[in-house]
């Protein structure tokens, strides 16, 4: 009885979820660090709301990007060191397949965890509650589009020993256009004009990497295989 | 060499590494109810004709070849129909042996936790089903790499030094495991330093001789 590739789909999200909340300290990593950082942004700055109003866009964003980057050289590689790469790569589903799964699982983990906490960030950054929403869409799309262009560098630099910086430097340049939409949706949002412009940017990049990324990330890593 | 129709065929396949030449034109053919066991001094590219044979690595030239046909215009079929065991466990230190089992063979095939315990139980490792893979002996990891490929159900079976860190008992049931893959009309390549004694149709390919 052979299996499906959506079963195989959600076999390997279960596989990765489950290995993630066996390991609190780094599934938490990442949230901590985007809390930290945006908490400390209002210490530092002065306490006026109209000038917090005006940054809290851009250092949402940065942190957001930032912490995400965090967790990302981790997508591929402890797999790599312990062999159940070359398993999952002999599966019989295809990596493309697996590759989605274990992508899809960490913007889970992070992207995902991120977009719920931001509205405490955004309260703490004095973003007004109708604002909410875009910025968590904004999000939404924006780590979505980022796991998936992680999935490529991570798959490019898996098998490298220190890949790390490398990893930054290949995915932050792509993501320099999310950074300019997401905040400029959040921006508007928060002054009370339509957001939809940037929104339907941040989409179409959405979009764009979700189909094309998995195909590349799975050539990356088929390279990095041999 | 004539074509392996029925099975496992590898033409005059070779690798560079960089500059080296590890693999010069090898060739094997691995036919059902077969045991073909590759030796060979440190650095002769064992590992590595694994590798090319489970489509991992492909051979700068020469052709690897199941049932007649390319691996590569068959992968999945191909990946069906084989258990590769690296000399690495590859076992996820914070899942259970049983949650290693199940995540691993359920991409292969629809398996239920019974099925699974009882490959554990043949390789006897049954009390180590739900202990965490990290808290296991090197022994114990190599046995639950066993029981995954026994699990598998497949008609090929792939092992780097499968005999690593395993005591009397353990070398003994591992043979006996291939002894009895074989005789049920299954095919294995072993890779492996000493000498088998296996009761089959078995070949012997040395490398770098």
């Amino acid at each position: 009885m052979s299996v499906g590739a959506f079963e195989a789909f959600t076999l390997v999200v279960r596989r990765e979820l489950c290995l993630s909340f066996r390991r609190p300290d780094q599934l938490l990593q990442p949230l901590v660090f985007f809390l930290i950082v945006t908490t400390l942004f209002p210490l530092g700055l002065s306490p006026q709301m109209s000038l917090l109003r005006d940054m809290s866009p851009g250092v949402l964003w940065v942190a957001a990007l930032l912490s995400s980057l965090l967790s990302l050289d981790s997508l591929f590689k402890s797999d790599a060191d312990d062999g159940t790469l070359e398993q999952l790569a002999l599966c019989g589903q295809g990596l493309t397949v697996i590759v989605m799964a274990k992508t899809f699982a960490h913007w889970l983990v992070t992207g995902a965890a991120l977009v719920l906490v931001s509205p405490v960030v955004g309260t703490a950054l004095g973003i007004p509650i109708g604002a909410f929403s875009t910025m968590m869409l904004s999000l939404v799309l924006g780590t979505l589009t980022l796991s998936w262009l992680g999935a490529i560098g991570a798959g490019l630099t898996v098998g490298l020993k220190r890949g790390n910086v490398l990893l930054s430097l290949i995915v932050l340049p792509l993501a320099m256009p999310l950074l300019i939409f997401g905040a400029s949706a959040t921006d508007r949002a928060i002054s009370g004009t339509s957001a939809a412009g940037p929104l339907y940017f941040l989409a179409a990049l959405c979009v764009f990497t979700c189909t094309l990324a998995p195909f590349a990330a799975t050539v990356a890593l088929r390279i990095t295989l041999e | 060499m004539s074509t392996a129709l029925d099975g496992l065929c590898v033409e005059k396949v070779h690798v560079w590494r960089g500059d080296r030449h590890v693999l010069k034109g090898v060739s094997l053919a691995l036919r059902p109810r077969q045991l073909l066991h590759i030796r060979g001094p440190n650095g002769t590219g064992k590992t590595t004709l694994l590798r090319v044979v489970c489509g991992l690595l492909r051979p700068e030239q020469g052709l690897v070849s199941w049932l007649g046909q390319p691996i590569s215009s068959h992968r999945s079929d191909y990946q069906a129909a084989l258990a590769f065991a690296s000399h690495e466990p590859a076992l996820k230190g914070d899942l259970t042996a049983l949650e290693n089992l199940r995540f691993a063979v359920g991409l292969k095939r629809r398996v239920t936790a019974e099925e699974l315990r009882d490959s554990l139980e043949r390789t006897g490792v049954a009390a180590c089903a739900d202990l965490p893979a990290r808290v296991l002996s090197a022994g114990q990891r190599r046995r639950v790499a066993m029981a995954r490929v026994l699990a598998m159900g497949a008609s090929l079976w792939l092992l780097d030094e499968p005999f690593t860190n395993l005591d009397a008992a353990g070398t003994d049931l591992t043979a006996a495991l291939l002894q009895g893959h074989v005789a049920q009309g299954g095919s294995a390549l072993v890779v492996a330093h000493h000498d088998l004694n296996i009761d089959v149709d078995l070949r012997r390919l040395d490398l770098g001789a």
